[in-house]
């Protein structure tokens, strides 16, 4: 017996190769790229203040990238996410006002409405076998003509009545759309939910058993049945955390604004997608984390405020996006390739 | 016949195309300087416009014939989400700019972003929409159109006209601003209005939708829609489903010209976008150089303007040059 034949499942790593196999080291690496180059070519871009805004801007992304990162690790798509976050402030608002409710009511009606959208999505999945691009492409259009539709039937016009002035309005702003001031420059409650959000997915992806379960669902679901891992209860849970995400989302959108606009969130579901695709989510399934796709938000962030600080023509953001969304992936691709190739 | 058979061969066109143009703006530009001697400060605009959208462009033109008149850095950013919309202004805040020219289409989006601007001095003109909240916002002056008053003019003029049964055609669901346009229209107008939605980002449905609509009810006489591009929409369905009614149309553009000249439409309403981003420009540098302000509290209207067959020829060239 020598000691030269360890076996190679215990053999160390070094910290390097460890760091090299993360997916969102190309998240990481594109963010302070984005940093440094808006930190050089706009003169505003480091002020404290800019950089809250640019924080904002990436949260009310990045409470939508977490979920359907997750949801991507599974290996499921959500194409109906950005209209559910309408959705679900238009259920909160237009209850609140229609039934003369405490908004907290609303709020909670709201959940429930918008969990059961996430539930029929993942059971319509789960029973129809229908790929989830199709599943939740027909959810997404549905929704739309909901949002427009009841919206109009109910409130007479195509956005609600303000409910600035109900009961329990200014409790909710508090915790879902307030300001908190740190040495004088004010930051948003929304960059608190995003990065709770952050760590409790991160907590159940590396830390518990249904953070096994998704990576297996998303790896390969046939063979996670056959070893005993509830595949359709994974498959809808995912689906109700990118409800949950739209939730706190419309909330946040009501409350900010009091009145919600029925047309609005068409088109979002797809920057979400993009965010946890650079954040190092592969598209069928199975890898990926929660920490990359807030980076992925960031980089968001920070390219479409970046482009105001830096006094470009607005016209040409998503050329940019889209050119980082490439690069981003091409990255990831390169960088798992060596780090598989050095193992 | 030689020399016309050359210049066909070679590809030439010795009218109109891209040489023509240029030839118009070098002569524009040539007149290009500031004719102030304030220092160059810098206002920003930020407005609810989709991508691309050819009414936006007029007004951003009107903006910068005027920053370049008074030496100012002008910048322009848009987005169609109210949230987004809200970020920006947010974003130039932030920047420090001199003066912000805002439109408060979605206005509760807007209150808080605005209340920001105040907070940091900065004096913010309103444009377009949110005729009713600008100076509860804090705003200077408001310039645009009040959309029912616009409406308003398009139902006298149809029953001027004699018309009696017209359709009103929205091609933007959930936008308020169509909304009132119609309600206006139908207020003043003596015959019978009906509203139509259809889907503005898809103009074979547009055209469909108006089909059908002429098809199935043979006696609306006048249809009005809400833009220029679909009034061209408008006139091919009319023809498609052998209707006679009138087409009369919100906006300008060229082809509307054109088409008010060969009487293919009756009427254009207009509400003048470059003065819009022109004045608003303009009063900013007044109120940052004089402290004047516009209005009286009240918003400054650029619109209605009913335009008809006998404007169109004068208009023409202003709408090839993008200024109307």
């Amino acid at each position: 017996m020598s000691t030269a034949t360890v076996d190679e499942r215990l053999l160390r790593t070094s910290v390097w190769k460890k760091l090299l196999s993360r997916p969102e080291l190309g998240a990481v690496m594109g963010a302070v790229a984005v940093f440094v180059f808006f930190s050089f070519a706009a003169d505003s871009f480091l002020r404290m203040s800019s950089l809250s805004t640019v924080l904002y801007a990436a949260s009310t992304l990045g409470i939508m990238a977490v979920p359907v990162a997750l949801l991507m690790i599974g290996g499921e798509f959500d194409l109906s996410a950005g209209v559910l976050v309408t959705s679900s402030a238009l259920a909160s608002s237009m209850f609140s006002y229609q039934m003369t409710a405490n908004v907290w009511v609303g709020v909670f009606v709201s959940l429930l409405v918008t969990l059961g959208i996430g539930i029929f999505n993942g059971f319509m999945l789960t029973r129809t076998q229908l790929p989830s691009f199709i599943v939740t492409l027909g959810t997404f259009l549905m929704l739309t003509g909901l949002n427009l539709g009841l919206t109009k039937l109910i409130s007479g016009t195509v956005q609600t009545k303000s409910i600035a002035d109900m009961e329990g309005f200014s409790s909710a702003q508090t915790v879902f759309a307030s300001e908190i001031s740190i040495g004088g420059v004010n930051f948003k409650i929304t960059i608190l939910w995003w990065l709770a959000l952050v760590a409790l997915a991160t907590w159940i992806l590396l830390r518990t058993r249904w953070g096994n379960w998704i990576f297996a669902v998303g790896g390969n679901g046939d063979a996670a049945r056959a070893v005993g891992v509830p595949v359709t209860k994974t498959r809808i849970g995912l689906y109700m955390a990118v409800a949950f995400g739209a939730w706190i989302s419309g909330q946040h959108l009501l409350f900010s604004f009091a009145r919600v606009q029925s047309g609005e969130g068409v088109g979002n579901e797809l920057i979400y997608i993009v965010a946890a695709v650079i954040g190092g989510c592969l598209i069928t399934g199975g890898y990926g984390s929660a920490i990359g796709s807030a980076f992925g938000a960031l980089i968001f962030g920070m390219v479409s405020k970046g482009i105001v600080f830096a006094e470009w023509n607005a016209d040409w953001y998503k050329f940019f996006l889209g050119a980082m969304l490439l690069l981003a992936t091409l990255l990831n691709h390169w960088v798992r390739k060596r780090a598989e190739a050095t193992k | 016949m030689a020399a016309v058979l050359g210049a066909t061969i070679t590809g030439c066109s010795s009218t109109g195309g891209k040489r023509a143009e240029d030839a118009r703006k070098a002569s524009a530009e040539a007149q290009g300087k500031a004719a102030v001697n304030t220092p160059r400060w810098t206002f920003a605009m930020v407005t609810h416009s989709g991508d691309g959208d050819s009414f936006w462009d007029i007004v951003q033109s009107g903006a910068r014939q005027a920053a370049v008149k008074d030496n100012i850095n002008f910048l322009y950013a848009h987005d169609d989400q109210a949230q987004q919309q809200a970020q920006l202004v947010q974003s130039y805040i932030d920047k420090k700019v001199d003066g912000l020219i805002v439109t408060l289409a979605k206005p509760d989006a807007m209150k808080g972003v605005m209340a920001n601007a105040k907070k940091a001095g900065i004096p913010v003109i309103t444009v377009n929409s949110g005729s009713a909240e600008s100076k509860e916002f804090g705003a200077l002056s408001h310039i645009g159109q009040d959309e029912e008053i616009a409406g308003e003019a398009v139902g006298e003029e149809l029953t001027k006209r004699g018309r009696k049964k017209a359709l009103c055609v929205l091609h933007e669901q959930g936008n308020v601003g169509h909304e009132q346009r119609c309600a206006g229209a139908k207020k003043t107008f003596k015959g019978d209005l009906q509203n139509l939605y259809v889907d503005g980002t898809n103009m074979p449905d547009v055209q469909a939708g108006i089909g059908a609509k002429l098809q199935a009810d043979s006696a609306i006489d006048t249809v009005i829609t809400l833009g220029a591009p679909f009034a061209d929409a408008a006139v091919k369905a009319k023809k498609d489903a052998g209707s006679e009614a009138e087409v009369d149309t919100f906006d300008l553009n060229e082809d509307v010209a054109r088409g008010l000249q060969a009487k293919t439409y009756g009427f254009a309403v207009d509400q003048q976008p470059y003065l819009q981003g022109y004045e608003a420009v303009d009063l900013l540098w007044l109120y940052r150089y004089n402290a004047n302000v516009l209005g009286g509290g009240r918003p400054v209207l650029t619109g209605p303007q009913i335009i008809t067959e006998k404007d169109a020829g004068a208009l023409l060239e202003y709408t090839q040059r993008g200024t109307r």
